[in-house]
């Protein structure tokens, strides 16, 4: 990697041209510090609370579910045991998907990847002992959102909690699903209208809740570069927010709980730029193309986590170091929440054991390293200084451009998008494999005949699949037919209708009645999505 | 003479998991490499997979499988592969596949396996080498 003239282009995944060298004249020639500002004031691209972390520092979020949700309680004890200061839930395929476990497409997936939800009863089981007003839960569901949203709610209330004043967060972004990660149930636009749904019921009813969080995450993983994972995200959540604004509700009504999750792997200080150019660009575009008039409306609050997509299969237990930088990439670009992708989840469901090593992580920028003594530690530099401002304009034109070529919901629902993030990743999968991008252990530094390390592979458990079913057939014994029966034919009336389906939902939920069951009724109004295979 | 007909890979992506970002790269590979690929999209079932197979009388059945549902849903599929007359066709399969299945899989008869982090070269010399002209 030597360069004695240091003369060789250096661009990063964004496509900017680094220098070997920045000075003051860069950062104004490049937009100067307009948008710098100072944090907790507009346009927030320091931070969007005064204080940050010194107030409160990050929580420590790790995404974690498997099985049943009686084995998913206990290793969410565990967690929190070890320091851990909120839930991010997994659910299974079936669940995601809006199956029951006991649907012939589940077989062999029930439990498999999170935890398996059929009933209210399984969330029930999965939050016991758990105080909801001291940890905050999010819940990664999308295709099946407004179900699980309202068997959320529903336990809380059943368990005493104040729904108007329960904290927590539902990922309920439905659209990126549509570019990755795929747990898609209905065709476009109804699922846009049932985020709508769950958004004005939250404003309405549980407004201290995040009914969505926009997921650049997901799209930056399947192949999106770091400039178009802020940009695609923020066309995402502009769709959301025109669904909703569409509905007679002002944008100061619901934007402050609209919430983003990105992804932290890659270079340091592209993606610190990256986050606080999109605090800027987010905040501006609240004020400017909606006129928010909260400051709350403007914030861009992120869960600035995971790196998947950075780790390798190859010499896992250097995925702990990356882990820990990627840590630092999203203390420093301050994150209101973090979670790691853990050193073995290439391959399996993470042990206890590396859940705990990626929790330590966390605690040691905050406990030994200083990450949360100050805001904002980067602000000033002229590097990033610059790059934030390069970030900026490159994330605008991004969004320009998207609306120039139909938006990005056409772009979607005509597999645009996925084509063209396909064929990136294929570009840097073969940028890769030739050497010309660089990747520790993949192609530099490998390590003969050591490249797969020993790891403790999480069983999948087909007594915990049957025990599922059974207690789903217990609880539609035990539960008022009748009940049941009346709610389903109310949420599907909402669903035709037109009307918000999330009453008829929670009455459903509280009825016992399945999250297959209620995704049925949906699809007889909606039809289910046919995906255009592009790529 | 006419072009001799391009041999046809049917990559199907299995199961309810939607990360299909590996599919869709291997696929492009492939299309480079000279082949015909009919990706199938997501949510594949196996008697799905063996009726596309069927349809477009491939030459490989390719799977892509990262959820861990790998085994259950392999040892369906070669009983409906069989049944279609495609045991003579080559069947491979890639992506989050623990050492410990490898064995398991070849002898269900995806011989050609590629976890995780195989190098896109390989997996197209492995169809070159093993389809016959």
């Amino acid at each position: 990697m030597t360069d004695p003239k240091g003369t060789r282009p250096v661009i990063n995944e964004s496509g900017i041209e680094i220098q070997p060298l920045y000075g003051p004249a860069d950062v104004e020639r490049t937009g100067g510090t307009s948008m710098v500002g100072a944090p907790g004031e507009y346009p927030f691209t320091r931070g969007i609370h005064s204080l940050m972390y010194r107030k409160q520092p990050f929580t420590m979020r790790q995404y974690t579910g498997f099985a049943t949700a009686a084995a998913t309680n206990q290793r969410f004890h565990y967690l929190i045991a070890n320091g851990q200061t909120g839930l991010n839930v997994a659910f299974d395929l079936p669940t995601q998907c809006g199956l029951d476990s006991d649907e012939p497409q589940a077989e062999g997936e029930i439990g498999r990847v999170g935890m398996a939800v059929d009933t209210l009863q399984d969330f029930e089981i999965a939050f016991e002992g758990i105080d909801l007003d001291k940890i905050t839960v999010s819940l990664t569901i999308n295709g099946a959102a407004p179900q699980l949203i309202a068997m959320y709610l529903a336990m809380a209330e059943k368990r005493g909690f104040d729904v108007k004043g329960l904290r927590g967060t539902a990922q309920n972004d439905i659209l990126k699903e549509f570019i990755g990660r795929g747990t898609w149930i209905y065709p476009v636009e109804p699922s846009i209208r049932l985020v709508g749904d769950t958004i004005e019921y939250c404003a309405k009813h549980a407004p201290k809740y995040s009914p969505v969080s926009v997921c650049g995450y997901h799209i930056r993983e399947s192949g999106a570069d770091p400039a178009q994972e802020m940009a695609y995200a923020f066309a995402i959540a502009k769709a959301y927010a025109d669904e909703v604004v569409r509905r007679g509700l002002s944008i100061d009504e619901f934007a402050g709980r609209l919430s983003f999750n990105f992804n932290i792997f890659g270079n340091i200080f592209e993606q610190v730029a990256k986050f606080r150019a999109g605090r800027g660009l987010w905040a501006s575009i609240m004020h400017d193309e909606y006129a928010a008039t909260k400051p709350g409306s403007m914030w861009m609050r992120m869960i600035a986590a995971g790196g998947g997509g950075g780790l390798t299969i190859e010499q896992p237990e250097v995925n702990i170091v990356r882990g820990a930088y990627y840590a630092l990439i999203s203390a420093l670009s301050g994150a209101q929440t973090m979670a790691l992708c853990c050193y073995d989840e290439a391959y399996t469901i993470p042990s206890e054991y590396a859940q705990r090593i990626s929790l330590r992580t966390m605690q040691l920028l905050i406990e030994e390293m200083g990450l949360a003594d100050t805001v904002d530690p980067l602000g000033g530099s002229w590097y990033v200084e610059t790059l934030t401002n390069q970030m900026r304009d490159k994330m605008r034109k991004i969004m320009v451009d998207l609306d120039a070529n139909g938006g990005i919901v056409r772009q979607v629902a005509t597999g645009e998008i996925q084509a063209q993030v396909s064929r990136q990743a294929y570009r840097m999968l073969r940028d890769i494999q030739s050497g010309r991008f660089r990747k520790v252990g993949i192609n530099c530094y490998k390590t003969e005949g050591a490249e797969q390390a020993e790891v403790e592979m999480h069983p999948y458990n087909e007594h915990d699949a049957q025990a599922q079913i059974a207690s789903l057939n217990d609880v539609r014994k035990s539960r008022d037919a009748a009940v049941v029966k009346k709610s389903l034919t109310a949420l599907r009336d909402a669903a035709a209708s037109g009307k918000n389906v999330m009453p008829a939902m929670m009455d459903a939920v509280k009825a016992y009645a399945t999250v297959g069951e209620m995704t049925r009724e949906m699809v007889q109004v909606f039809g289910r999505y046919q995906e255009p295979v592009r790529f | 003479m006419s072009e001799p007909r391009k041999k046809v890979i049917v990559l199907g992506k299995l199961g309810l998991d939607g990360h299909d970002h590996g599919a869709k790269v291997v696929a492009r590979a492939l299309i480079d490499a000279g082949y015909e690929v009919i990706y199938t999209g997501l949510r594949q079932t196996p008697a799905s997979i063996a009726a596309i197979a069927r349809e477009h009388n491939a030459d490989v059945i390719a799977l892509s499988s990262m959820a861990g549902s790998h085994l259950p849903f392999c040892r369906k599929l070669k009983d409906m592969l069989v049944q279609s007359g495609l045991a003579d066709r080559v069947w491979m399969i890639g992506g989050n596949l623990p050492a410990q299945d490898h064995e398991e899989l070849r002898k269900l008869g995806f011989k050609g396996v590629f976890p995780s982090s195989s190098r896109l070269d390989d997996i197209v010399a492995y169809v070159k080498a093993n389809l016959h002209d």
